[in-house]
């Protein structure tokens, strides 16, 4: 049995790994063969890119090889793949080799993309390269004073990263001592402040005793750099000193060219993880279409379930569980408290107040998160 | 959320359905969808499920 994952970021790496010990003895006597093919020798921890933005984790300690994360059995080849054929069960890689497969897990993650909103790629900061993140902290540190606006753009990677980056930067600027110089203010594309609405109650009590204002059904339309006034989609306007954007992002164009989703996004049975018309074929993390957080624990909790599965197809003939749309999603509330959410398709969220002990927690899965690449945790 | 994110990517004249379980989203939609200037074609309770159709004008 050819088992193949397209994609090293953490969806792809926590399902070969978990693959790998489920099937070791079958990898041992030959009958099962894991390959991952990915665009980068490097592994890098996404999540840890907020923590650069606010110089508290420096750029290297993002990366690792991706080689050493793997278990010892699986085929690693950097060399991305450009061609599906999912009717033929093959795909076509970068450097011209095909790889047959009996299973294919695709796993080629999202893009950032301010570009897609004029003038917000050139006038504005995020935190979703090491770049921006880099240039997002050089930004706060040079702010004397004046309006931050947060702006949210559809759809967007880490539905906590907005709340977060606003708690983060409140925090901040006190710490600079000139919070009283600053009017944060955050827009929301829907009718509350979030996504989910348990999460959208509390981060409005927490804006109200904090002081951030806020404007909801707000879809950024374009950005007047020379006056500095961002437009929205529903005919209003705000004006800003600084501009820090939650970019709109879509999948990876490889996906779109070979048809697989449009805007980069597959398809996906909500339960079997499956590419709607193929039995044998999968998606995971922000790949798929499903509307659910485009999150890091997402992607871990959709391998796991789907390594169950695909283990028990070679052991067994068929899978043993669906993916019921678990997530859980810490929200760093400032500089040292946090909360989190944990959610699933039929259970919505229900934050708690803010605490260190959880803020704690999440400094230490940072660290732990590379236990987690490797399927240990 | 997933309405803007469709309507984006769709083209114009193109129809949607939502489906929510959510009541605020009877409210709020048809709030959006005038606020943007789409055309909401129909809204209605079924069994706890509210749908809101909706023609992407522009």
């Amino acid at each position: 049995m050819k088992i193949l994952v397209v994609g090293g970021g953490m969806g792809g790496t926590i399902l070969a790994n978990n693959l790998a010990r489920r099937l070791n003895s079958e990898l041992e006597n030959g009958t099962a063969q894991i390959t991952m093919l990915s665009a980068s020798e490097k592994h890098m921890y996404q999540p840890g890119l907020l923590y650069v933005a606010f110089g508290r984790m420096a750029p290297d300690e993002l990366y690792r090889d991706q080689q050493s994360l793997l278990e010892p059995g699986i085929n690693f080849h950097v060399d991305p793949v450009e061609t599906f054929k999912l009717e033929e069960n093959h795909v076509v890689t970068q450097s011209g080799k095909r790889h047959d497969y009996d299973i294919i897990a695709i796993a080629t993650g999202s893009r950032s993309m301010p570009e897609d909103i004029p003038g917000l790629a050139e006038n504005s900061i995020n935190v979703y390269t090491e770049k921006a993140a880099l240039e997002f902290h050089k930004s706060l540190c040079e702010f004397q004073g004046g309006k931050v606006v947060v702006s949210v753009g559809v759809p967007h990677k880490c539905p906590m990263i907005p709340l977060e980056v606003t708690f983060m930067m409140h925090d901040f600027f006190q710490e600079q001592g000139i919070l009283e110089k600053v009017q944060l203010h955050y827009t929301y594309p829907i009718g509350r402040l979030h996504s989910l609405e348990p999460v959208g109650k509390w981060a409005k009590k927490e804006f109200d005793r904090l002081g951030i204002t806020y404007e909801t059904l707000f879809n950024m339309k374009e950005v007047d750099g020379d006056k500095k006034v961002l437009h929205s989609e529903e005919g209003t306007e705000v004006a800003y000193d600084l501009l820090v954007a939650i970019p709109p992002h879509k999948g990876m164009e490889v996906i779109d060219t070979n048809g697989l989703g449009k805007s980069g996004w597959i398809p996906t049975d909500r339960h079997r993880l499956n590419i709607e018309g193929h039995e044998n074929a999968f998606v995971l993390g922000d790949t798929t279409n499903l509307p659910i957080s485009k999150a890091g624990s997402t992607a871990h909790f959709e391998a796991e379930a789907l390594a169950d599965n695909i283990a028990s197809m070679v052991k067994i003939g068929r899978s043993v569980r669906d993916y019921d749309g678990k997530v859980f999603c810490f929200i760093e509330a400032g500089k040292e408290t946090a909360t989190y959410a944990m959610f699933s398709y039929n259970n919505p969220p229900d934050p708690k107040p803010a605490t260190k002990s959880i803020h704690w927690f999440k400094m230490a899965y940072n660290q732990m998160y590379w236990a987690s690449a490797r399927g240990l945790l | 959320m997933e309405l803007i994110a469709g309507i984006k990517q769709g083209d114009i004249g193109e129809e949607f359905e939502v489906l929510s379980s959510d009541e605020g989203s009877a409210k709020d939609i048809p709030e959006w969808i005038n606020k943007v200037g789409h055309e909401l074609l129909d809204s209605f309770e079924s069994d706890g499920v509210w749908h809101i159709i909706i023609r992407k004008a522009k």
